[in-house]
């Protein structure tokens, strides 16, 4: 069983859908035992870094959290979610995050040319770092992703295993020991998103 | 770099596609959902739903075949019609949107655009505007085409970028379903007075007029069309091949074959 963490942010329609077409056994939920019955996590998120990390604190959820990664869970952050395993955000203030990962969350808008829109909307290719991550055994370099954000993960090269050109390098997969992201969504990257959601499905408990 | 965006859109009116020429003569034409899959499986980057019913009791069948589409297609999804209030923002998102269009419900109230943004983000928010020349100028239309709201259409669509729109669709009633290209004067104007995503919709017959559009006006990001793919009259893997080799950049998935292959 999978949970996917439900903290009153986000729409986890189409996620459950993916999961739902792709075979696999999930919930969607905020119970901290749920949580420590699944075998792996995904954290999504969409909306604001410091009401987001809020919204986990009043939950508990973030000492539930750290909890499992210490114990070796696999657990994927989706957008939002795969900038909250960072150690900070100066999204609308500065924000402590999770601290799991190193990199701090920065607006794309000053590290990126003018002409260059924001959000950064749309199909952008992937370009492998590190050509034999597990979490990309299912992909190829060149597959286009489905991107919608505003601010990005710098500093993150130890975790940084794929991104996208959009004027500057963004990280766009982070993979680290049990810990995943996606700066993409991967529920709404067609294909190639479902196999990058099957590859973090069958890592090894 | 992004690739540029190719975008079905399907009117549904009593849980079938319609779609008319000039705003009226609605003719059925495909069962939405078959529809979606179709487009999912041959390269729509992206599928907007346009709900044009009426009344509280076509608007529950909109539902059902919304999420019934949302459960097996996933592209970004953008749905749009009587949206009007955070209520029905929130019931569309619920059953599978991704992304929210406002049109009529931003004309009657500016201050909708701001507050839908601040609930559910900017990404989640697209302004539709119809556009039409009125002695030179160009006006917001409302009611599906048939009112001039008197409103600028280049200041509608700057409140709109200011007020936290994350993109804009541009379509033009003198051209829409007349396939003679988009309006590529009006397009023009739009994208160099805001600096949002921008969608271009109305006028496109065939191959050529989208790749006049990118070439033309770098700053569009996608094109929309509706009857031209339902009809099949373009087909959508072609087109992107066509566009690509014009230098175009397109999202074209090798691996839609061995999609299979995951289940």
């Amino acid at each position: 069983m999978l949970a996917i963490i439900d903290y009153g942010v986000g729409n986890l329609f189409s996620l459950s859908s993916a999961l739902d077409y792709l075979g696999v056994l999930h919930t969607v939920t905020d119970q901290p035992d749920e949580i420590d019955q699944a075998d792996r996590i995904i954290l999504p998120g969409v909306g604001a870094f410091g009401d987001a990390m809020t919204h986990l604190s009043e939950r508990d959820l973030i000492r539930v959290l750290v909890n499992q990664v210490v114990r070796g869970k696999p657990l994927l952050g989706i957008c939002l979610g795969m900038q909250m395993l960072f150690e900070r955000s100066f999204e609308f203030g500065e924000h402590v995050g999770l601290c799991f990962l190193t990199g701090s969350v920065v607006p794309l808008r000053e590290s990126i040319p003018d002409h260059f829109k924001v959000p950064h909307i749309g199909w952008n290719r992937l370009k492998f770092i590190r050509q034999d991550d597990p979490f990309l055994q299912f992909t190829q370099e060149g597959d286009y992703v489905y991107y919608v954000h505003s601010y990005y993960v710098r500093d993150c090269a130890d975790s940084m295993t794929a991104g996208s050109d959009y004027g500057t390098f963004i990280p766009g997969v982070v993979h680290k020991d049990n810990l995943f992201g996606t700066q993409f969504h991967p529920e709404k990257s067609g294909t190639v998103g479902l196999r990058i959601l099957q590859a973090f499905c069958s890592f090894p408990i | 770099m992004i690739s540029k965006r190719i975008i079905p859109c399907l009117d549904i009116c009593d849980g079938c596609v319609v779609k008319g020429i000039n705003f009226s003569n609605l003719q059925i034409i495909d069962d939405p959902v078959s529809l979606a899959h179709f487009y999912n499986e041959n390269g729509a980057d992206e599928l907007v739903f346009y709900d044009i019913t009426a009344s509280f009791e076509q608007r529950t069948l909109f539902y059902e075949v919304l999420i019934r589409t949302a459960q097996e297609i996933f592209i970004p999804l953008t749905v749009g019609g009587n949206i009007r209030t955070l209520e029905d923002f929130d019931h569309v998102l619920k059953f599978g949107a991704d992304k929210v269009s406002i049109n009529t419900g931003a004309i009657y109230n500016p201050d909708f655009i701001e507050s839908a943004a601040r609930k559910y983000g900017s990404q989640c928010v697209v302004l539709s505007m119809d556009v039409k020349r009125v002695d030179g100028h160009f006006r917001v239309f409302q009611k599906g085409g048939r009112e001039d709201t008197g409103l600028d259409a280049l200041d509608w669509a700057a409140y709109g970028a200011e007020h936290g729109a994350g993109e804009l669709v541009v379509n033009s009633i003198d051209t829409d379903g007349v396939k003679n290209g988009f309006d590529l004067e009006l397009l023009s104007k739009v994208c160099n007075r805001v600096d949002i995503p921008v969608i271009a919709s109305g006028g496109a017959g065939n191959m050529e007029h989208f790749a006049q559009l990118f070439q033309k006006i770098p700053g569009v990001d996608a094109g929309l069309a509706a009857s031209i793919f339902h009809r099949r009259e373009v087909d959508i893997p072609l087109l992107k091949v066509f566009l690509r080799d014009r230098g175009i950049e397109m999202r074209i998935d090798n691996g839609t074959a061995a999609s299979a292959c995951i289940r």
